[in-house]
Order: structure tokens, then sequence, then C-alpha cells
């Protein structure tokens, strides 16, 4: 078992393997941050930058979190108010922190690919916390973990992911994730919040949710944002909740001990029904919160490890 | 002024035909094609100093690159007439028609003049510039289409900002009717194609970028060949890059309409896989296609429904296009490479060279009514003399270029460029 990359970028690099690796190493660390005293030293003497030019509050919880319990300096730098604002370009803010030697940069990016481009320009191992619509590479991991724990595999599962594929990140990283762990993927929305080319990706596409709820083992609901909801994607939120919100009449179509997820953060009564989010018998939403903060924690050591090693081949710490 | 070239693969787009033969050059005109690799002609007619052996090379007519952007006035830094008559001249292009999407753009016979001398005065191959359609490009008034033909305009374009308001363009094409002028449009439905950078489908779902149907260049087509069969207008499409796109097409040739249409050599060489990782320097406008639409236009191509090539060269500079894919501005150069690129269509057997010339010469000269174009008796002796197989890895940092937004950086290919002439004179000589 290895892990072999520099960054994490997205799931589309990983090998099954090293998924397998992560997310050994992630529920070790799931159980650990359940007892009294959690921290560690494995990233003491470590800079770990948290750059988020779009917001978010649970994400860089989360990230700031890992980091402060593996035992890094932690620092959150909000570029919504910074020279980004002022014109400066994302390589210029790139080279600019990179002069300040950090470890491990986490970044999120309203654009698909921004997260690729920086780390081409900086010597420190970089971390996707989202990029655009491409992929949000710990979230996947977060709910893989929280299917395993659950389901005591990742294997062999059918699993439905449900609402605004198209502008969802999450969606394309657990599309990868899932199929490379040779899971079924059923994806269920409107076809106006589906992208084109979908069936390619070796998954299944329903528009009657019962029909692709049938059987089920695991039903991921995504969020449907605010902008999209009036007229331009979807008639409205009631139709929508009436189509594709999760309910329990509509759960009874799935298999009886389905487990139910969201990412966060949930809008109740939209996508989801606020009573069945609340139902620890069935929803797991707040295990996925937990795992997201071991699973970070794992990411960043995996990383670090790899990080000191190649410095100790390039004590001159050139790019490479 | 004479000149000999003897021992030459006469590449003739007219005839279809390759033969070796000699040309003679007299007084910037082609005073006669020989059949014979090396006539017999005296040193009294031509010196030795005016005689190229070609040593079997290919020798065609020069290239007439419609829809250059040469970025004066308003962006010198990017590329002056100067930076891109050399990079004409390395590339073969004796030709450069030029687009009006500068700052402020080309739509007032004033600025045309301005642009005429600068044109004159700094490059060494024939400039002819198209003028701005509407105002400002701005989609709402036409622009003195009259005086700007008096002034040299060529064809009239807004470019890549199409014009929306379906009145103001059936007005200004049937003003342009009436004047006979060339009205070049950018076949998109604007509101499907806002904001895209790549073409829908796996790929784009995969990096998660905006993007637009294929068919919103069929839908674009459809609108404008409706206008000109309203208006009269002559009518040519700058890019035709989709297989729904050609059955439009092809009808609208079939029903008799003056209409042609062009593909650049980035749709006919690349898909939309080649931009992998984000690479911005393959972001065009419109999007890089399927392969099953790149093999479509190349197949048009050959068979000369798509009439034109071009290589849209757009110049940009490291920071427009050093950003995240979506930011990044669209365009590559293009006037120094299309020659070697296009080599790879040659090399696979898709187009023979006398197909490749008729798209890269004769037909868009014929298109504006240029003389050029042919390697016949009495045509102007514009010409390229290139090896076809020459190997060479391209450095975009040698290009003469000022921006350096070649997609081929590092690409292997085979094609060299060993001499052009303008009017009979020699512009560039490969060292």
């Amino acid at each position: 078992m290895r892990f072999d990359q520099r960054h994490l970028l997205g799931i589309e690099p990983l090998r099954p393997d090293e998924i397998t690796t992560l997310l050994d190493l992630s529920d070790q660390y799931a159980d650990r941050n359940r007892k009294r005293s959690p921290s560690t030293d494995v990233l003491a003497g470590m800079t770990q930058i948290n750059m988020f030019f779009e917001n978010s509050t649970r994400t860089q919880a989360s990230f700031e979190l890992a980091g402060k319990r593996l035992g890094a300096d932690v620092m959150n730098m909000a570029m919504q108010a910074s020279s980004v604002k002022k014109g400066e370009t994302l390589i210029d803010t790139a080279l600019t922190l990179n002069a300040m030697r950090p470890d491990l940069l986490v970044v999120r990016h309203p654009h698909a690919g921004a997260v690729d481009l920086l780390s081409q320009k900086v010597n420190c191992a970089v971390l996707n916390a989202g990029d655009g619509k491409h992929e949000h590479p710990t979230q996947a991991l977060l709910d893989a973990l929280t299917i395993r724990r659950e389901k005591g595999r990742l294997h062999r599962l059918s699993i439905a992911i449900c609402g605004d594929i198209a502008h969802s990140r999450v969606a394309r990283s657990n599309i990868l994730l899932l199929g490379k762990m040779e899971n079924r993927v059923r994806l269920i929305g409107p076809p106006t919040l589906m992208p084109s080319g979908i069936e390619e990706f070796g998954v299944e596409v329903f528009d009657d949710m019962r029909e692709g709820l049938k059987d089920v083992d695991v039903v991921m609901m995504l969020r449907l944002q605010k902008e999209r909801m009036d007229g331009g994607f979807i008639p409205s939120e009631r139709e929508y909740y009436h189509r594709y919100g999760l309910d329990s009449e509509k759960l009874g179509h799935a298999k009886e001990d389905a487990i139910v997820m969201h990412p966060g953060p949930m809008n109740r009564g939209v996508e989801i029904d606020g009573t069945l989010a609340d139902d620890i018998n069935r929803s797991v939403i707040q295990e996925q919160v937990e795992m997201g903060v071991a699973v970070r924690m794992a990411t960043m050591d995996l990383l670090a490890q790899n990080l000191r090693e190649r410095r100790t081949q390039h004590p001159e710490g050139v790019l490479v | 002024m004479t000149r000999l070239i003897t021992h030459a693969r006469l590449i003739d787009p007219e005839a279809g035909t390759e033969t070796l033969g000699a040309v003679l050059v007299r007084n910037g005109v082609i005073a006669e094609v020989f059949d014979h690799p090396d006539p017999q002609i005296g040193t009294d007619t031509v010196p030795q100093d005016a005689r190229r052996d070609a040593g079997g090379k290919c020798l065609a007519p020069g290239i007439v690159d419609i829809g250059v952007k040469i970025c004066e006035p308003g962006e010198r830094h990017k590329e002056s007439y100067g930076s891109a008559g050399q990079a004409a001249a390395a590339g073969g292009v004796t030709t450069i028609v030029t687009r009006p999407d500068t700052t402020p753009a080309i739509d007032t016979p004033e600025t045309l003049e301005f642009v005429r001398r600068r044109a004159n005065e700094a490059a060494p191959v024939h400039v002819l510039p198209m003028a701005a359609l509407t105002k400002g490009r701005d989609g709402h008034e036409m622009t003195e289409i009259g005086f700007l033909m008096d002034a040299g305009a060529v064809a009239f374009t807004d470019c890549d900002r199409v014009v929306q308001n379906t009145k103001v363009l059936s007005r200004a094409m049937t003003y342009a009717r009436a004047l006979g002028a060339l009205v070049v449009g950018h076949p998109q439905e604007p509101n499907l194609s806002a904001g895209a950078a790549t073409t829908s489908g796996k790929f784009a779902s995969l990096r998660g970028l905006p993007a637009v149907s294929p068919m919103a260049e069929r839908m674009g087509l459809d609108r404008e060949i409706a206008l000109v069969e309203m208006t009269g207008a002559r009518y040519h499409a700058d890019q035709i890059t989709t297989t729904r796109a050609l059955p439009a097409l092809a009808r609208a040739k079939r029903n008799g309409f003056d209409v042609t249409a062009g593909v650049s050599m980035h749709h006919l060489t690349l898909n939309e896989f080649d931009v992998a990782d984000y690479r911005t320097f393959f972001k065009v406008k419109p999007p890089l296609r399927s392969e099953d639409d790149r093999q479509a236009v190349v197949e048009a191509v050959k068979t000369g429904l798509i009439d034109v090539i071009g290589s849209f060269h757009t110049p940009q500079d490291e920071e427009s296009k050093r950003l995240p894919f979506e930011e990044a501005a669209s365009g590559a150069v293009g006037l120094e490479t299309m020659l070697p690129v296009l080599m790879r269509l040659y090399h696979s057997s898709d187009l023979d060279l006398p197909t490749l010339f008729r798209a890269l010469s004769l037909n868009p000269a014929k298109r504006l009514g240029l003389d050029c174009g042919r390697l016949a008796k009495g045509a102007p002796a514009d010409l390229v003399l290139f090896d076809p197989d020459k190997p060479v890895i391209l450095d975009r940092f040698k290009l003469m270029s000022k921006s350096k937004n070649t997609p081929f950086d590092g690409a292997r290919l085979q094609g060299k460029v060993l001499e052009t002439f303008v009017s009979g004179t020699s512009v560039y000589r490969s060292t």
C-alpha cells in the first residue's frame, strides 16, 4: 500500500490502492478523534495556509481543525478581501505565498482548474478544497469513509446521487471515486441539472426518483443552490421538492437499511425533508462531518510524509 | 527584375496537379511556367544570382490568410504589423487579411487609413484590412460600408461578436448587397455560447468547464443563411467546425446562394481532449470539437464544401493566458505554424497538396476578388517554396510573433518554409 501523490488535486489521478491507503489511515484518525486527547505532533513545525477564494465555513473549519490536531501552524487567508480584489493574478498570489515557504496549501477557488494551475507554481503540497464545478476530493473521501464504516465495505454497493449533478464538484468526485472502487452509481435529477455526456462515465441516469432509488444501499443528496431555483433550471422550489426532494415515502423504494447522506449545508424542505435529515437511524449527515476531519488529517499526514521525503532528496528546495 | 526557380515540384491548386517544373518571374508576376525542371534560359535573360534550384521541393502560390488579428491599434505589445509581417513571411503567408476586432475597432475610414499606412510601412507581405460591420462592433448601427470600401476594406465582419439583433444584421446585409460587399459572419447562437470555454460533452463534464452545445454553430449558420436568402448578400462563414452545421452549408450552396465557409487550422488538427489539464494555449473560439467533428471538417475541406483554411492568428500575451481556463483569453498564433501543422493532414493522406493550397491560397483569393493564389502565367509572383518532409520540433520562443501562444510548442512536425516571395521579391529565406 502506497500513496505516491505530491498534491491532492482530485480523485481522478488516484489509484484504488491509494484511496484505500488514505481511508485506512483516516479510519485510525477517526477512532483517535473520539479519544479525550486526539492531538498529535505529526505536522509539528509545518505551516498550513488555507486560501479560500470562495466562501466556506464548514470545509475551512474542518481543514483548520485537522491541521491543528496534527500540530501544524495554521493560517487562514480570506482571499475575498485581499489583493485579489486589487487585480493580482492567481499566479502572483501563488508566488507570493510560496515565498513565505508554507508546507501545505489548502485552496478553494470558483474556477475549474485553478488549483491545478496554482500547484504548478509552488514548492509545497497543495490540497484542492473545491475548484469550480470540477472536483472536491476530500468530500468524496469523507463520503467514502462514512459509507465504508456504515456498510462494512466500499465495493459492490448501489449508490444513488440525487439533485443538481451539473453544478456539483461533489458529485464529480464521488462518481469518480465510487466508480474506481467498483460500485454501481446512479444519478437522479431533472435533465436540466444533468451534465452532458455523463452516461460515458459509467453511471446510470434516472429522471424519475422512485425508479432511481429502487434497492439502493446509499442515497446521497446534493444541495440545490438558491440561484438555480427560480425558472432557470427548474420551474420552482415546490415542484422540485415534489419530484426530487427526499422524504420517507421516496426513501421507501431504497433498501430497508439504506443510509442517507448530504454534504451540507442542507436546504430543509427543498432537497430533503427535515425530519428525515434528523433521523439517526437513517441519516449519517453528522458522521460525514466527523469523518471530514479524519480524512483531512490523513490526507495532510500522507502528503507531509511525501513532502519531507522529497525535501531530503532535493535539499535545495527547487521546484520538482 | 527577373527570377528563375528550377527543379520545383509545382503545386497548382487550379489544375489540382503536382508536376516537376520551373517558374520564371518578371516584374513581380509569373512570366512563364515550364513543365521542364530546367528550361534552357541564358544568363543574359536571367543572371546567375537570380536563379534558385529548388532541388525537387514544393513551390506553391502564397497563402492568403483571412482573419488575422494584428493588435494595432490598441495592444501593440501583443503584435504589430512589423512582427506579424515577419511571421507571415516565415510561414509562407503572402497576403494577410486582417480582422477589425482591435481596440478601438476598425469601424471608420480614418482608422482604416491609419491601419493601411502602418501596414504598408511595416509589413513585408500584402495586408488587406477587413472592417467592422457595425459601429464599435456593438451590433446596433451599421458602419459606413461605402466609405470603408473606398478606403480599401475587402470584407465586413464583427468577428466573434455576433450581431444579435436580426433586424440590424438584415439591414446591414441588405445595404452590403447593393455595394457588392462581402459580409463575414461568425456562426454561433450567442445566448447558448455565452461564457462557454469548451464544447459540451464528456470532456467538459469531466473538467467541470462551462460548455456550449455544437448545435449553437448550426443555429447561427441557419439564421445567417436565411438572411442571405432574404437579402441576397455575399456571405462567408468564418469558421465551420461541427458535423451538424455541414448539411446546412451544403444546402445553401446547392440552392445557389453566394455562400462560402472557412475553418481554422486548429479545428483541422486538434480536438477537445488536447486541452488536457486545462492548457489554456488550446483555448480557441469556437472551442475545440470532438474527434468526429474534426474528421468531418477535414473531409469537408477535401470535397470543397469548406472553401477556406485560415490560421485565425490571435496573439495573446502570457498574462492573459496564465489564468484559470475559464478566465483565460481565447486564441492562438498561427501565421508561422500553419503550413507545417497542416502538413500533418498531408502526411496522414487526408489531403493532398493541391487540395490544401486550393483552400489556403486559391479559394480565399477568389473570394476576395484577388488575382493571386494561382500558379499560372500572369498571376502575381506571390510564392512559397517549402519542404513538406523536413522534420522540425516547434519552439514557441523562436516564433517571429511578439506573442508566443501556440498550442504546438514542442510538437514534432514535418514541413518547413524555405523561401517566400511577395511580388517576386524574396521576403524570407530560411537559414
